[in-house]
């Protein structure tokens, strides 16, 4: 879409655009052209001499046991980030898309994890669940259940992803209170003269109709598992215990900066950039074409 | 409702206060927990009822005055640096958006759609894939420890540049030929006329981003060594090492609510303008 009718100026335009492509340029383009240079570098222990050694990061990578499990955690965390969150929030979404009377407290009640930092929300799940203080801890120990997740992987596994889960309710929550709200009443009547009772008009109407909205959501789920849970695992795990929770971007900010490997984080910088190309690409496919059935 | 069914309504609300229950449960728990001494809480079961310390904690965590073996950076202090960095963030990024919006939609110059998707590439390269050459850049221009550092590399926004560009393609071109009939050149049009019809657009882009300022966590972690630059977010984080039993955890919990409360006041008071904000920037 284009505008009919436009202003004339040789050099306004640039003007206007500067600040934006100044930005970009210095804080976006030109780290990642280093990235790019750096994946195919190796630098000595000194940083003295560099050399050009080719796809060698990429193929140590690949060799790389630890690489690969963080690969594998980070595939299991995100699943269960996504399927948990998804699985709740529609949960909650549907019962509050009954609701006549006091919808609007339920729903403000509900929205404000969305504004706690994913650190703090680690902080407060660490608190609860801490070995030796923790509330939750005493009364699993009192159930029987040992939980020390300093030790316990799994153990350390459930609870970053419980924190990620509790702080992503609240978006996931309002896109599918949103879609609910959008399927016309009359398919959903009809139905119900028709015989068909909640749970069928559930499984038959409203699932298939939420379909978009629900793979919409897969997407920003995941991305969000990948990236924005950083804060969480730093706070709460640290990655460990050994490397139980240390997912890719845990991964590439240690080596990075805690071993100071600048080829090898290079090389992961350029394997994370692919995968954010291809769900973005996902994404606007998907918002591009609207699934609907 | 299509029917009446009052068992199924009965089960909506009781399965609503579950969740309302389970998402609040980990707040309340630190509310009690900053109420508390250190003694009553190392020693568990801790209480589920509010102690009597709470101003005590409260300000022993404004002055930075805590016990506990973490960073001791006061939180009055790591507040203000927060507040700046977001409202910066938030308000640079409409700025700038804004700005490049009205260009690439008002105007026909050179490589206007490589402007474009230079832009449009920048969703591709978020912080965490790019921090180390990013963190390199930020050194050797020396942002390292201030504000400059802090805010302008998350500056740059492709979402905010696309959300205002639909939305400037949707003002009718008549108000364009009225403005140039009555005088008006290019920014005039943009000031009186634009800018005050994407009103509604700002304020839901200013909820999402000021939250998005707040939060930050790696970008500040990184570009902050001093304790006079910590936001609050990484502030937590530092109150809290060695064991259980070494963490000021009453203080660190006061803080973690304080560190709460600004964005949840802005979502929660603005709750129209970011569910507006938060369903638009994802279109």
């Amino acid at each position: 879409m284009e505008k009919r009718v436009v202003f004339r100026s040789g050099w306004l335009p640039w003007v206007l655009i500067a600040p934006q492509a100044l930005v970009i340029l210095v804080f976006f383009f030109l780290p990642a052209g280093q990235m790019l240079v750096q994946s195919v570098q190796q630098s000595n222990a000194f940083g003295t001499s560099v050399e050009y050694v080719g796809l060698d990061n990429f193929r140590n990578l690949w060799n790389d046991a630890s690489y690969l499990e963080s690969f594998y955690t980070t595939a299991i965390f995100s699943t269960l980030v996504a399927v948990l969150g998804i699985g709740i929030s529609l949960l909650l979404a549907v019962f509050a898309d009954r609701i006549v009377r006091g919808a609007l407290i339920y729903k403000t009640l509900l929205i404000w994890p969305y504004a706690v930092a994913p650190a703090v929300a680690g902080v407060l799940w660490l608190f609860m669940f801490a070995p030796s203080v923790g509330v939750v801890t005493y009364w699993l120990g009192v159930l029987g259940v040992n939980w020390n997740h300093l030790l316990n992987g799994p153990q350390a596994m459930a609870l970053v992803i419980m924190a990620a889960v509790w702080k992503q309710i609240s978006y996931n929550f309002l896109f599918f209170l949103a879609g609910l709200q959008s399927i016309p009443k009359s398919l959903i009547e009809a139905a119900a003269i028709d015989g068909a009772g909640p749970w069928r008009r559930f499984r038959t109407i409203v699932f298939p109709l939420l379909s978009p909205t629900t793979f919409f959501l897969l997407v920003i789920n995941i991305v969000y598992a990948f990236f924005d849970t950083f804060g969480i695992i730093d706070a709460v795990t640290q990655g460990g215990p050994g490397k139980a929770t240390s997912i890719l971007v845990y991964k590439l900010y240690y080596d990075g900066f805690k071993a100071m490997d600048l080829g090898g984080s290079a090389a992961q910088s350029a394997v994370l950039m692919v995968i954010v190309v291809a769900l973005t690409v996902v994404q606007f496919r998907f918002v591009e074409k609207k699934v609907n059935y | 409702m299509v029917e009446r069914r009052p068992l199924l309504a009965v089960l909506s609300h009781v399965v609503l206060i579950l969740g309302v229950l389970v998402v609040a449960f980990p707040l309340y728990m630190t509310f009690v927990a900053s109420t508390q001494t250190v003694d009553e809480i190392i020693h568990p079961p801790m209480t589920l009822w509010p102690g009597s310390h709470l101003i005590e904690n409260y300000t022993a965590a404004w002055n930075g005055t805590g016990g506990g073996n973490g960073s001791k950076a006061p939180v009055g202090q790591m507040m203000v640096v927060s507040l700046i960095t977001a409202l910066v963030i938030s308000l640079g990024k409409i700025a700038i958006s804004l700005l490049s919006a009205f260009a690439i939609v008002y105007f026909r110059f050179r490589f206007r759609m490589v402007v474009f998707w230079g832009i449009f590439i920048t969703l591709m390269l978020p912080v965490e894939v790019r921090i180390l050459p990013t963190y390199q850049v930020v050194s050797d221009l020396g942002m390292l420890n201030s504000y400059a550092g802090l805010t302008i590399p998350l500056i740059a926004s492709a979402t905010a540049t696309f959300l205002f560009r639909q939305f400037f393609l949707t003002v009718p071109d008549e108000l364009v030929e009225a403005a140039r009939m009555d005088g008006a050149g290019p920014l005039r049009f943009f000031k009186d006329v634009l800018v005050p019809l994407s009103s509604t657009s700002i304020a839901a882009l200013f909820v999402i981003q000021f939250i998005y300022g707040w939060n930050q966590y790696l970008w500040p972690l990184l570009v902050t060594t001093n304790e006079d630059m910590y936001p609050v977010v990484i502030g937590i984080k530092r109150m809290i090492s060695g064991g259980d039993a070494q963490t000021a955890w009453n203080v660190v919990m006061a803080t973690a609510l304080m560190a709460m409360i600004p964005p949840a006041v802005v979502v929660m008071l603005m709750q129209k303008w970011f569910v507006k904000g938060l369903v638009d920037t994802e279109k």
